[in-house]
C-alpha cells in the first residue's frame, strides 16, 4: 500500500534516511522503532509529503505521493489520517470544534450530521464530555486522544502516528493502544506507528521494522523482532527489559 | 508559500560571498512574500463563505478594536506634540492661529497612516508572526496541510481582508485623534479658540490629504500583514525561531512602512 522505493533525505549533515526500501501492507499496523534521531518521524512525514525524499520515491497505492502536486497531492493525503506527537490541535477552537474542522472544511455535511459524528468519534476516544474544553485546559493525554478522534473522523484508509504513547501514564497508553488495534479490526485501517514504547510497539505490531544509521536493519512480526540477533535491535530490547527469553502475546481487545 | 525543507549550504567563502548570500537569500524571501501575498488575494473569493466572514470579523475586533486603546493615546499625544511645537514657533510671528492647519495637514498626510502603520506593525505584526510561527513548531500548519486544509486561505486571508479594512479606518481615527489633541494644547496652551483652530484646520486640508492617507494606510495593512504571515511561516527552530521570525517581521514592516510611505509622497505631491 505505502512503499519506500531508495529513499534517502540528508539532514543537519547526514543522511537520515539511506536507500531505504520497505513496504507497508494493506490492512496492517506496521511499527518504526529505534533510537531517537535515527528518522522515523522523517520517515512518517515522506508518506504524506510533509518532506519529499533527496532519492527515491514514496509510493501510495501506484501514485508516487513524491512527485504530486495540488489536486493530486490533496487527493492522496485525503486518504491519510495523521496523529502528530503534540496532537497539534488549534488552540483557539474547542475540542470539539478541532474535530469537527475536516468535515467543517472539505464536506458538505449538515451542522447536525458534523455534531452526531463529532460526538460519536470523541465518544470513540473517551472524550465525549470534553468537547467544549480548550486544548490548553485537558491533558496530554487527552490532547492525544482529541488529535487522534480528528485524524480519523474522516474514515481515512491509513492512519500514521507519531509517538502515540510517549509522555502518557500506562494505562492512558494501553488505551491508546487499544483505540489503534480497534480501528484496523473494526474498521479495517492500515496503521503506521513511530514509537520508542517497544511494550507498544509488540503489542499493536503486526511487524516492526528498526531503523539506525539511515537503514532498516530488521523488519520482521514482533515474536522475530524479540528473537533477533541483531546488536542494535538487541540493545534495544534490553534497554526496556525485553529478553530473548521473554513471551509476548497480542493480549490486545 | 510555507517552506519546510531544511536546507543545506556550505558556509559562504569570505565577506563578498557572505554578503551575496545575504542578497540572493533576500531575493529569494521576497519573492516568497509577494507570492503568499497574490495568494492570499486569490483566496479572497472565499471570503463569502459564512465561516471565512466571521473569521474575518474576529480579526478585525481582534487586531483592529482591540488596538484603540494604545491608538487613541498616541494620536492625541502626537497631536498634542505637533501643535505645540508649531505652536511655539508661530508664536513669534502671531501665526499660533495656523496650529490648526499644521496639525490637520501633517496627520492627513503622514502622521496618521504612519503612527497607525508602526503602531500596527508592532502590536499586530508581531503578535501575527509569533501566532503563526507558534503554529508551524507545534505542526498545527503540517496538520492544516494534512487535512487539505490550504494555510495561505485559512489563516492569511482573513487577516488579509482584516487589516485591509481596518487599518485605514484607525489611520482616520488617528487623525481625528490628533486633530484634537492639538486643539486641546491650542485652547490650553496657546490660547486658540476651539472654532478657531477647526476652521483653520479645515481651510488649509482638502479631500487629496485625506484619500492619499487613507490609501497609504491601506498599503501599510498589506505589509504588515503579508511580512508578519511570511515571518511566522518561515519559523524554523521552536521558541528562538519565533522570537527571531516576531523581530524580523516587526523591522522588517517598520522599513517598509519608511520606504512605501516616502514613495507614495513622492508620487501623489511631487510632480
Amino acid at each position: 500500500m505505502i512503499r519506500f522505493e531508495r529513499v534517502s533525505k540528508w539532514l543537519s549533515g547526514k543522511f537520515v534516511l539511506d536507500n531505504v526500501d520497505f513496504e507497508i501492507r494493506k490492512g496492517e499496523t506496521f511499527v518504526i522503532v529505534g533510537p531517537s534521531g535515527v528518522g522515523k518521524s522523517v520517515s512518517l512525514k515522506h508518506m504524506v509529503r510533509l518532506l519529499t525524499p533527496d532519492d527515491g520515491h514514496v509510493i501510495v497505492d501506484g501514485e508516487s505521493i513524491s512527485d504530486a502536486s495540488g489536486d493530486e497531492l490533496a487527493r492522496i493525503r485525503k486518504r491519510f489520517g495523521y496523529l502528530f506527537q503534540g496532537g497539534a490541535l488549534l488552540a483557539w477552537l474547542s475540542v470539539a470544534e478541532n474535530v469537527a474542522l475536516p468535515l467543517r472544511e472539505k464536506t458538505a455535511l449538515t451542522n447536525d450530521e458534523i455534531l452526531a459524528k463529532v460526538h460519536e468519534t470523541l465518544k470513540l476516544v473517551g472524550l465525549e464530555n470534553d468537547g467544549a474544553k480548550r486544548p490548553g485546559e485537558i491533558s496530554g493525554g487527552m490532547r492525544k486522544r482529541a488529535g487522534l478522534a480528528r485524524a480519523i473522523i474522516t474514515n481515512p484508509e491509513i492512519v500514521l502516528y507519531d509517538e502515540p504513547t510517549s509522555g502518557l501514564d500506562p494505562v492512558t497508553a494501553r488505551t491508546i493502544d487499544q483505540l489503534i488495534e480497534s480501528l484496523r479490526v473494526k474498521l479495517g485501517v492500515t496503521s503506521v506507528v513511530v514509537t520508542h514504547d517497544l511494550h507498544s510497539a509488540l503489542t499493536i505490531g503486526m511487524r516492526i521494522a528498526m531503523l539506525h544509521g539511515g537503514h532498516i536493519v530488521e523488519l520482521c512480526d514482533p515474536d522475530k523482532f524479540v528473537k533477533s540477533s541483531r546488536p542494535e535491535v538487541r540493545q534495544f530490547l534490553e534497554a526496556q527489559f525485553i529478553t530473548r527469553e521473554g513471551s509476548w502475546e497480542r493480549n490486545i481487545t | 508559500m510555507i517552506t519546510r525543507e531544511p536546507e543545506n549550504f556550505p558556509p559562504p567563502v569570505g565577506m563578498f560571498g557572505a554578503l551575496g548570500r545575504s542578497a540572493v537569500f533576500g531575493c529569494r524571501e521576497t519573492g516568497r512574500a509577494m507570492m503568499l501575498f497574490v495568494e492570499a488575494v486569490l483566496n479572497l473569493r472565499s471570503v463569502l463563505t459564512r465561516r471565512a466572514r466571521r473569521e474575518v470579523i474576529n480579526q478585525m475586533f481582534v487586531y483592529g478594536i482591540k488596538s484603540l486603546g494604545v491608538i487613541t493615546v498616541v494620536a492625541v499625544f502626537t497631536g498634542m506634540i505637533l501643535a505645540l511645537q508649531t505652536g511655539i514657533e508661530l508664536r513669534k510671528f502671531n501665526q499660533e492661529v495656523n496650529i490648526g492647519a499644521a496639525v490637520m495637514v501633517s496627520m492627513l498626510r503622514e502622521m496618521g497612516p504612519f503612527m497607525t502603520g508602526l503602531i500596527l506593525a508592532a502590536c499586530v505584526g508581531s503578535a501575527m508572526a509569533a501566532q503563526l510561527g507558534t503554529m508551524v513548531v507545534s505542526e498545527e500548519i503540517a496538520a492544516l496541510e494534512i487535512m487539505s486544509i490550504n494555510p495561505v486561505r485559512f489563516l492569511v486571508m482573513p487577516r488579509l481582508a482584516a487589516m485591509s479594512i481596518m487599518t485605514p479606518l484607525l489611520s482616520f481615527y488617528t487623525c481625528m485623534m490628533g486633530v484634537l489633541g492639538g486643539g486641546l494644547v491650542g485652547m490650553t496652551q496657546l490660547g486658540v479658540s476651539w472654532e478657531a483652530y477647526m476652521r483653520n484646520a479645515t481651510r488649509f486640508a482638502d479631500m487629496k490629504d485625506l484619500y492619499v492617507g487613507i490609501f497609504k494606510a491601506f498599503l501599510f495593512g498589506m505589509i504588515i500583514t503579508t511580512v508578519s504571515c511570511h515571518e511566522g511561516f518561515a519559523t524554523k527552530e521552536g521558541a528562538v525561531g519565533v522570537g527571531m521570525a516576531t523581530r524580523r517581521a516587526v523591522v522588517a514592516s517598520f522599513l517598509l512602512i519608511l520606504v512605501v510611505g516616502y514613495f507614495i509622497t513622492r508620487m501623489f505631491y511631487y510632480s
